[in-house]
């Protein structure tokens, strides 16, 4: 068997009985999976490009993006998003640190960096979390379409972030704004009354209660922002999400000695690839809904 | 299985259905880590100025033009950088042989065509529209009058 080998290093790459590719079967097919999938997330982000384009106007993302849990309305653009990149950046380097590990068949070192690389992706999962309620449920006036303010979140249908709205026309849309929306106006600028106490109240003592320099409206923004954002970056947290779960089957693989018994840990290879090409992918997702 | 031959190792993979035998080699697995860290740095560093470009955009709120086209343009190669680096370094494709690499990266290549097609597209359909809907195009202008005239809020402001 081993003059077989080495007899079989000495002829060419292609003549047989080894990989052309120098790579296993199931590497190189993960490689060609994760090009397929990578023309996936292109095809999502290039049809955005194609909508953004398209626009005169497209929202801010450092205004979208400017909340921090915990933080309250303070005005932190970017830096929880700058927090998930970072917990993402450091999973994959857990997990090319497990497959390092891996090459020397340290099973303890895998383990112990595969639980890492698990932790940071449920990490990431959280904070996605978060930013999507925070997102849907949080409450921006708006200059509807009918000329009066309304409270929405961003969601799949409205989109809370077009130009500001001057002072002079707030004060003219008040006048046609309903009594409930009035209500959800000033609950969410000035959160000292619940929305119960709110809705027993007059129209004149709501908007008397409304002081239109300091009410931050906008104009409703693109609707397409939301379908496009929830759609990739969903898309995209689905991939950790399965990486998660790969990297936990892989976990208990190598606990439970399997890759020992095989006598190398190449499936912690294949599944570091998936978790790489996770982190990759958010590398542009990042680049496109946050930084430009 | 596994024979050492000065510094290649080779594997042997028992396929146990056909029995058939797949030889690989491979370079003898480096013992220290400092090429990952090395790199992690290398990330940390680029994504840091990358935020610090892209909090300046919403902070100098610079008008669409050459200024604001050359910021962005210098973040996607930051960004591109970062990807060879992830690709290369961490998904180890640059160890492996060059006739790989290349069935992985010639196809990916379409995305240059992609891009520049339909983003190009976008752009055409925004001009369009301006220039036959005078809705559209008056709707467009007045945004972006009302754009130019709100300041951003400054960091840590209440929002």
């Amino acid at each position: 068997m081993a003059t077989t080998a080495v007899s079989q290093h000495q002829t060419k790459w292609w003549s047989g009985g080894k990989s052309p590719f120098n790579v296993e079967y199931g590497k190189l097919m993960m490689w060609y999976f994760l090009m397929s999938d990578s023309f996936t997330f292109g095809a999502f982000l290039i049809s955005y490009g194609s909508i953004r384009f398209s626009q005169n106007y497209w929202p801010n993302p450092g205004k979208v993006f400017s909340t921090f849990p915990g933080a309250g309305e303070t005005n932190l653009p970017l830096a929880f998003v700058s927090l998930m990149t970072f917990i993402l950046i450091m999973s994959s380097v857990t997990m090319v640190l497990a497959v390092h590990e891996g090459h020397h068949n340290n099973r303890k070192g895998v383990v112990k960096w595969m639980a890492w690389t698990i932790f940071g992706g449920l990490c990431f999962l959280t904070c996605q979390a978060w930013e999507w309620t925070h997102l849907i449920t949080g409450g921006h006036i708006v200059l509807t379409d009918k000329n009066t303010l309304d409270v929405i979140g961003q969601t799949m249908r409205g989109n809370a972030w077009g130009p500001q709205v001057e002072p002079a026309m707030i004060t003219q849309a008040l006048q046609h704004t309903p009594v409930d929306a009035l209500a959800k106006v000033v609950h969410a600028h000035d959160h000292s009354f619940s929305m119960q106490q709110l809705s027993s109240m007059s129209r004149d003592q709501l908007v008397g209660m409304i002081d239109v320099s300091k009410l931050d409206v906008t104009e409703k923004g693109p609707i397409a922002f939301g379908g496009y954002f929830f759609g990739i970056t969903g898309f995209h947290g689905f991939h950790v999400f399965s990486g998660v779960v790969i990297n936990t089957i892989m976990l208990i693989m190598a606990q439970t000695g399997v890759f020992d018994r095989k006598g190398h840990y190449l499936m912690i290879e294949k599944a570091g690839l998936y978790w790489h090409f996770v982190d990759l992918v958010w590398v542009f997702v990042f680049l496109c809904f946050y930084l430009i | 299985m596994e024979f050492r031959i000065s510094n290649f190792i080779i594997f042997i993979h028992m396929e146990h259905a056909h029995a058939a035998t797949e030889v690989t080699i491979h370079h003898e697995p480096s013992d220290s880590t400092s090429r990952i860290w090395k790199v992690f740095w290398i990330l940390l560093i680029i994504t840091i100025v990358e935020l610090s470009l892209g909090l300046s955009i919403y902070f100098l709120d610079l008008p669409e033009g050459l200024r604001m086209h050359l910021l962005k343009g210098l973040i996607i190669i930051l960004s591109l950088a970062k990807a060879y680096y992830i690709v290369s370094v961490f998904m180890h494709l640059g160890d492996e042989i060059r006739n790989m690499i290349m069935t992985v990266v010639v196809p990916l290549m379409l995305f240059i065509w992609f891009i520049l097609a339909f983003i190009y597209d976008g752009d055409s359909y925004k001009n369009l529209r301006n220039k036959y809907d005078r809705y559209y195009k008056e709707k467009g202008i007045q945004q972006n009058q009302l754009k130019r005239e709100t300041k951003p809020i400054k960091f840590g402001g209440k929002d």
